[in-house]
């Protein structure tokens, strides 16, 4: 039953992943992004934590997504638009970077034994667990990401002040 | 692997899923009657009068017509996005419900079988709730997209900047829940409001009310209503998002905003007014779990029952006050002007927020 499930979720996941890219018109693509991200989180509830789940859909489907569509609707992407935004000489650059990063991925997954991957023992994992594990265990990353986010916060504001004068 | 207990889950399953959809379903036919004559009797006229007494029937006169009009798709749309989107409104605002508990567990009579009086108690049910209600704005966004028109594109990217500013004040206020309730559970947060009204979180002085306040500019916000209405404002939008939509589309989404208005009432009882326990204990002793352990005889199984459904009259109740407060603060007050609107979620209730967050924290400790 669980596989099953599985299946359905990581097959519609896979093939709107592909319609992301696919897509021509960007809407429709952040249409894809939406349903495959919501996939992921479906995945994460067969894996019993509903936390992760829902924190998901919320970042990420539900605040994330909204600012790329707001952008990808305000701007007029055309092809003039991107050319001036992303010139051809720097195409080459992407197309260099892309088989990289393949490789890469490539490298880390197949590097990787799943072993002991899968839902946890136990049943769910609670919200209290996570949130002790958080402020315990892994307080000095948990703060370092919070100052990162700070930082990126006031940087993207001082760029947009900037354009403004 | 199905054997009958399982089916019989399986079964109550469904029918708590088909009663709440089919409840969530005709709730706007009533609303939409009392909503126009709400909005008769402030501007001191009658409202709707002629379909049956005191047009009670109009409701139904609506749905014939909507029912009836041609669905027009404008001929430069994106037509699969277009048809698309109405539902994808509908959608999350009836998921929410799946968390939403509208009284304890219940004992159908003769039978000793408990039965939950809602359909699913999540451990992170507060989150999920947030999460799903956040979606119900793509239908608007692509709403608003897909006609190809500039007032309804507006209004679509207004309704999406103005979601997303009202949702961190939200967010915020229902984490000033949580620290009052110390749970996630939404059950376990009305659970933690019982005996009498001074212990539900409103009545957490000083911050309850303040929580209060902020949750319910932010569900206005939240659900497009006036004083918040700027998605379709029709004094410079035509009428926003849905400029272009037509016949049972339409209806669809003023649907989803009724049920949003259902949504955010019940969140505020649950939330701030403890839910389905009634405000002060009654001297006889009906509240469920005392009623619930008397065994044996008619008696008691008529006490069980009306213990059963005592609360759910508590929680109708208390939401209906909520409703009508909604319909009530349309017809009374005018629109925030779109910058007004964004100074208010960003430069008020952030910091507001923010500073109870803090005060809450340390009555907490």
């Amino acid at each position: 039953m669980e596989r099953l499930f599985f299946l359905i979720f990581a097959s519609v996941a896979v093939v709107s992943a592909l319609c992301v890219v696919l897509f021509r018109n960007p809407v429709r693509s952040a249409l894809a992004l939406m349903l495959c991200l919501l996939q992921v989180a479906c995945v994460f509830v067969l894996l019993r934590s509903p936390f992760l789940a829902v924190v998901q859909v919320f970042v990420y489907v539900g605040a994330v997504m909204v600012l790329f569509l707001f952008v990808v609707m305000i701007l007029d992407i055309r092809q003039a638009e991107l050319e001036a935004f992303f010139p051809p000489r720097n195409r080459w650059l992407m197309y260099a970077i892309i088989p990289v990063i393949t490789f890469e991925f490539l490298l880390v997954i197949l590097g990787t034994s799943f072993e002991g991957f899968g839902p946890g023992a136990g049943g769910e994992t609670k919200v209290e667990v996570i949130g002790r594990a958080l402020f315990t265990e892994y307080l000095l990353p948990f703060e370092v990401v919070s100052v990162l986010l700070l930082v990126a916060m006031v940087g993207a504001i001082v760029m947009a002040k900037k354009r403004w004068d | 692997m199905l054997d009958s207990a399982l089916i019989l889950e399986l079964a109550i399953m469904f029918i708590k899923v088909f009663v709440v959809g089919s409840v969530l379903f005709a709730l706007p036919i009533p609303l939409t009657w009392l909503e126009r004559k709400v909005a008769g009797h402030i501007q001191v006229r009658l409202g709707p009068f002629r379909v049956g007494p005191h047009g009670v029937l109009q409701p139904l006169a609506d749905m014939i017509k909507m029912l009836l009009k041609e669905d027009i798709v404008p001929e430069k749309a994106d037509k699969w996005l277009f048809r698309l989107a109405p539902i994808m409104t509908l959608v999350p605002t009836f998921t929410v419900f799946v968390a939403i508990p509208f009284g304890d567990k219940v004992r159908i009579p003769f039978t000793g079988r408990e039965v939950a009086l809602y359909i699913s108690d999540m451990n992170v049910a507060v989150l999920y709730i947030l999460a799903i209600s956040g979606l119900g704005i793509y239908g608007i966004i692509f709403g608003g997209w897909a006609s190809n028109s500039k007032y309804a594109l507006l209004g679509g990217l207004r309704s999406a900047a103005q979601m997303i500013s009202y949702e961190v004040a939200m967010s915020f206020a229902v984490i000033g829940v949580v620290m009052l309730s110390n749970s996630l559970s939404l059950v376990e947060i009305v659970k933690s409001q019982s005996g009498g009204f001074l212990h539900w979180n409103f009545f957490y002085l000083p911050v309850g009310p303040l929580w209060f306040i902020i949750f319910i500019i932010a569900g206005f916000a939240e659900t497009n209503r006036i004083p918040f209405d700027m998605p379709e404002d029709e004094g410079s939008l035509g009428a926003g998002y849905h400029v272009e939509y037509s016949g049972m589309r339409f209806a669809y989404y003023m649907l989803a905003e009724y049920v949003a208005m259902v949504t955010v009432s019940v969140l505020a009882v649950i939330f701030f007014f403890g839910g389905w326990n009634p405000p002060f204990n009654l001297p006889f002793h009906l509240t469920g779990e005392t009623a619930m352990f008397v065994n044996g005889g008619w008696n008691a199984e008529f006490l069980n029952l009306l213990a059963a459904v005592i609360p759910l009259f508590w929680f109708a109740g208390k939401v209906a006050v909520f409703i009508y407060s909604f319909m009530w603060i349309r017809f009374t007050l005018p629109r925030y002007r779109y910058d007004q609107l964004m100074r208010i979620g960003w430069r008020v209730l952030i910091p507001l927020s923010m500073v109870n967050i803090l005060v809450t924290g340390f009555m907490r400790i």
